[in-house]
């Protein structure tokens, strides 16, 4: 715990009414505003996962401030709408963990300025043309079951919805889920104009939708489903951390949706130095060795020798699909009203 | 009336007035920071339509289940009791995914019910789909409603139980002319809450909802919010949840009557009435389908967890000392808010108070953060501000739960000193210390352990506002497990239970030997 929260929350339950807490909340707030201006840290948006003691993001921090003789600090919660609440007002120097699918609204606030970072030498299946955006890491969209209980395991996304009705799957909403939108837009890929038929189809077998992948995926490792939503990387997790070898994804020749995370620079950031230091970061080795056991995803460009030894063993498919985000952003609702209509 | 209430009720009018201003100022900046009206869809309908049916149902039910368990754990005494009631109340505060991961564990396809009907050749029951958002919320709720329910028949004085005995009372006249005025006294008001509790229901109506079918308003805001940043729609299903609220506590506190039982010395009484065999039974059948119900899920996902407590890396231990201090905070001034308010309350013309009181409760706590977000960004970084304004918000939700606590035993204060007190001349602080205190002690003490138990483990606002180094336990909880490591989340989640329920104990029984 650092003193700046426990000023916060010693603050708190002084004084005798909620007034008198909000206000001195509020001088509390103010006064630290006022002291941290000296030597201001960089502010990054992150998503929650990314920043906690168990994602990427100490590690990345360390690195970064090490290399630069800065500081920064993470902001966590849900990025997009934050940044969109706050317009310009944003004290944000860079986002980071936005989404393709997510990138356009992001985009469209007006907010970012030109990554000018050089996105040529990428290790990813697919051309990266965005100017405002780095990807910083992805992976494929997949179906991860257990060998102990999938035997008959679908040989394509089409063997799936035709076909194996014993099957039970636990999925994520698109409404709710980065993860799940990805899934919708993959079935639209993939199906097109069969796309509702195809979420009709799967209806009997999704045994339930979670707001999130972290509900989807403790069914999975509890037994309650055969098969979860999540990515071609997740058995890295299983390989690695635990010497479990029985957890893998259902490879479809189809081809699988890919999520690319990204980053960008705010334009109207008051340290536009350290901001640009942070983007050119991004694509080193340094940063993006963090990625495989970090993230337990695929770095966007990082020589394939220094990957680690487990996800050789993953099973990777030979087509990436993607939507760029412009496409994604347009077809967000189509997609979603598959996702309703077929379910229902 | 005296003096010294008069203060106490102008605070508590001012208090109600505050919380009705934190429900609807923070609304009000949605609606303002909005571009453009664009109105409900027709999904929206929908949505409101199932949220309305399974909250009732669910309402329903919870007390339905809840009142025969409560009269048993009432009327007997075993060794082990205080225990079973403490440990009962655990799945109020369980964080939603612990919860469905411990009911799929019970009810799921391979939990061990379904295991155990299969040995009996019965086709197996799903939890998925409308019964199992039912399932959950009842196992939420069913908590709450004993313990509440609990408080009633605690409160029913034992001269009128001795006079019932003496008068040679069956089981079936106590229940006609004590226990049934008492009821009707405080059930409406657990109903209410209950019902609304289940109206913003979204992460258990979602994951045992099976899909789309199970669309609650909350989502509806979620997804307003989240993906098309529709701030007038998000308002509009804030204001449209806050109206319901609104309606259905005009419905059900009219249906309140005062228990009228006048006062008692406080002593226990055996209860002669129910010494029979078979309503001792009924008892013991009771109390032991409300542990296995509601005990077996939370044993199931915590004692995976268990031989993870002791590894828990050091970031969850700081996370529970911040959890820990937020609790502390929100049970003192949930408690003395809710004492100011209940003093409002019961007085003349209190009656608008008592559902503000309670409709915060109703209020969609994304709506409520992201106002809160809105305010305090023009004065100051919100980010800095999380830790407080996780209190407060806190202070708002748990101020219903407290007051149903408060209010009926207020009222009976009222009732049955009023009188005397304003004849001696008490007030002020004689009248708190000598009057009120030692009435009003065991409901304050549940109030306070109510609301340090709920903030101990509140999700909602910390984690819109949150930086890594100010998470909470549940925070860190979910972090746990979007980073693969399921095991070390059940710890952490077992962490929290312990904080919780021991938050919970010593309030409890600090107020007793008060």
């Amino acid at each position: 715990m650092t003193p700046t929260t426990i000023a916060a929350a010693g603050n708190a339950p002084a004084p005798a009414t909620v007034t008198g807490s909000l206000l001195a909340a509020l001088a509390t707030g103010l006064a630290l505003t006022g002291t941290a201006a000296a030597g201001e840290p960089l502010t990054i948006y992150a998503p929650d996962y990314f920043a906690s003691e168990w994602g990427p993001g100490p590690a990345i921090e360390a690195a970064f401030e090490a290399s630069c003789g800065c500081e920064i600090a993470f902001v966590t919660g849900d990025v997009l709408p934050r940044l969109r609440l706050e317009g310009d007002a944003t004290p944000a120097d860079v986002v980071i963990g936005l989404n393709t699918d997510d990138a356009e609204a992001a985009r469209q606030t007006g907010l970012f300025a030109p990554s000018g970072v050089d996105t040529s030498d990428l290790t990813m299946p697919i051309a990266w043309t965005d100017e405002t955006f780095v990807p910083f890491n992805w992976g494929h969209t997949a179906f991860v079951y257990d060998t102990t209980q999938v035997t008959d395991v679908p040989a394509s996304f089409e063997d799936l919805v035709d076909n194996h009705p014993d099957l039970r799957i636990a999925v994520q909403d698109p409404r709710t889920s980065v993860s799940g939108l990805a899934m919708a837009l993959w079935i639209h890929k993939v199906f097109g104009d069969g796309a509702e038929e195809a979420w009709a189809k799967l209806a009997p077998r999704i045994v339930t939708v979670t707001k999130g992948w972290s509900e989807s995926y403790g069914m999975f490792t509890q037994g309650e489903v055969d098969m979860v939503l999540s990515y071609t990387t997740s058995p890295a997790y299983h390989i690695i951390a635990e010497g479990d070898a029985t957890k893998k994804a259902a490879i479809f020749p189809e081809g699988h949706y890919v999520m690319v995370e990204t980053a960008g620079r705010i334009a109207s950031t008051d340290q536009p130095e350290e901001a640009q230091a942070f983007m050119d970061f991004i694509l080193t080795e340094a940063f993006q060795s963090i990625i495989p056991e970090g993230n337990w995803s695929l770095p966007a460009k990082l020589d394939p020798a220094l990957m680690p030894e487990g996800f050789a063993k993953l099973d990777m498919p030979e087509t990436a699909l993607i939507y760029t985000s412009a496409e994604a952003e347009a077809l967000r609702d189509t997609v979603v009203a598959e996702f309703e209509a077929g379910l229902r | 009336m005296t003096a010294g209430p008069r203060l106490g009720r102008l605070i508590g009018t001012g208090a109600a007035g505050l919380v009705a201003a934190a429900l609807l100022v923070p609304l009000a900046a949605v609606a303002w920071r909005a571009e453009g009206w664009s109105g409900l869809r027709a999904s929206d309908w929908a949505a409101l339509r199932f949220t309305l049916w399974q909250a009732a149902l669910s309402a329903a039910l919870s007390v339905l289940l809840a009142v025969p368990v409560a009269r048993a754990l009432a009327r007997r005494q075993f060794p082990g009791r205080g225990a079973v009631v403490l440990l009962l109340g655990a799945p109020f505060i369980l964080p939603v995914i612990v919860a469905v991961l411990g009911l799929v564990a019970v009810f799921g396809r391979s939990g061990i019910a379904n295991v155990a009907l299969g040995w009996v050749g019965v086709e197996p029951v799903s939890i998925y789909g409308w019964q199992g958002v039912i399932t959950a919320h009842v196992f939420f709720n069913v908590p709450l409603a004993t313990r509440l329910i609990l408080q009633g028949w605690l409160g029913i004085p034992g001269e009128r139980l001795r006079l019932a005995a003496s008068l040679g009372f069956s089981s079936g006249d106590t229940l006609r002319l004590l226990e049934w005025p008492m009821l009707r006294a405080v059930l409406p008001g657990i109903l209410l809450v209950i019902f609304l509790i289940c109206t913003t229901s979204f992460a258990v109506a979602l994951a045992l909802g099976g899909g789309p079918r199970a669309t609650t308003v909350e989502l509806a805001i979620y997804q307003a919010f989240r993906f098309d940043f529709d701030l007038s729609r998000a308002a509009l299903l804030g204001a449209l949840q806050l109206a319901v609220g609104a309606v259905a506590a005009l419905l059900t506190l009219r249906l309140a009557l005062p228990s009228g039982f006048g006062a008692g010395l406080d002593r226990a009484v055996p209860r002669w009435d129910s010494a029979g065999l078979a309503l001792r039974v009924q008892d013991a059948v009771a109390i032991a389908l409300a542990c296995a119900f509601l005990l077996i899920p939370v044993v199931l996902v915590l004692s995976d967890g268990a031989l993870h407590v002791t590894g828990l890396p050091a970031a969850v231990w700081a996370a529970a000392a911040r959890s820990l201090a937020i609790a502390l905070a929100a049970a003192i001034l949930t408690t003395g808010f809710a004492f100011a308010i209940s003093l409002a309350a019961v007085a003349p013309r209190g009656g608008w108070i008592e559902g503000a009181g309670a409709l915060a409760v109703a209020a969609s706590p994304l709506v409520l953060g992201t106002g809160l977000y809105i305010l305090l960004l023009p004065v100051a970084n919100p980010v800095r501000l999380a830790l407080p304004v996780t209190v407060f918000v806190n202070v708002v939700l748990s101020l219903p739960f407290a007051l149903r606590a408060l209010i009926p035993a207020m009222r009976d204060l009222q009732a049955d000193y009023g009188r005397i007190s304003a004849s001696l001349g008490l007030s002020g602080l004689p009248w708190l210390r000598l009057v009120a205190l030692p009435r009003l002690r065991r409901p304050a003490g549940f109030a306070a352990g109510l609301a340090a138990a709920l903030a101990a483990g509140d999700l909602g606002v910390i984690a819109l506002f949150a930086s890594p180094d100010q998470a909470t336990l549940p925070l860190v909880l979910y972090q746990l497990m979007g980073a693969y490591r399921m095991e070390e989340a059940k710890a952490a989640a077992l962490l929290l239970v312990a904080l919780s329920l021991g938050l919970f104990w010593i309030f409890e029984r600090g107020s007793r030997d008060a």
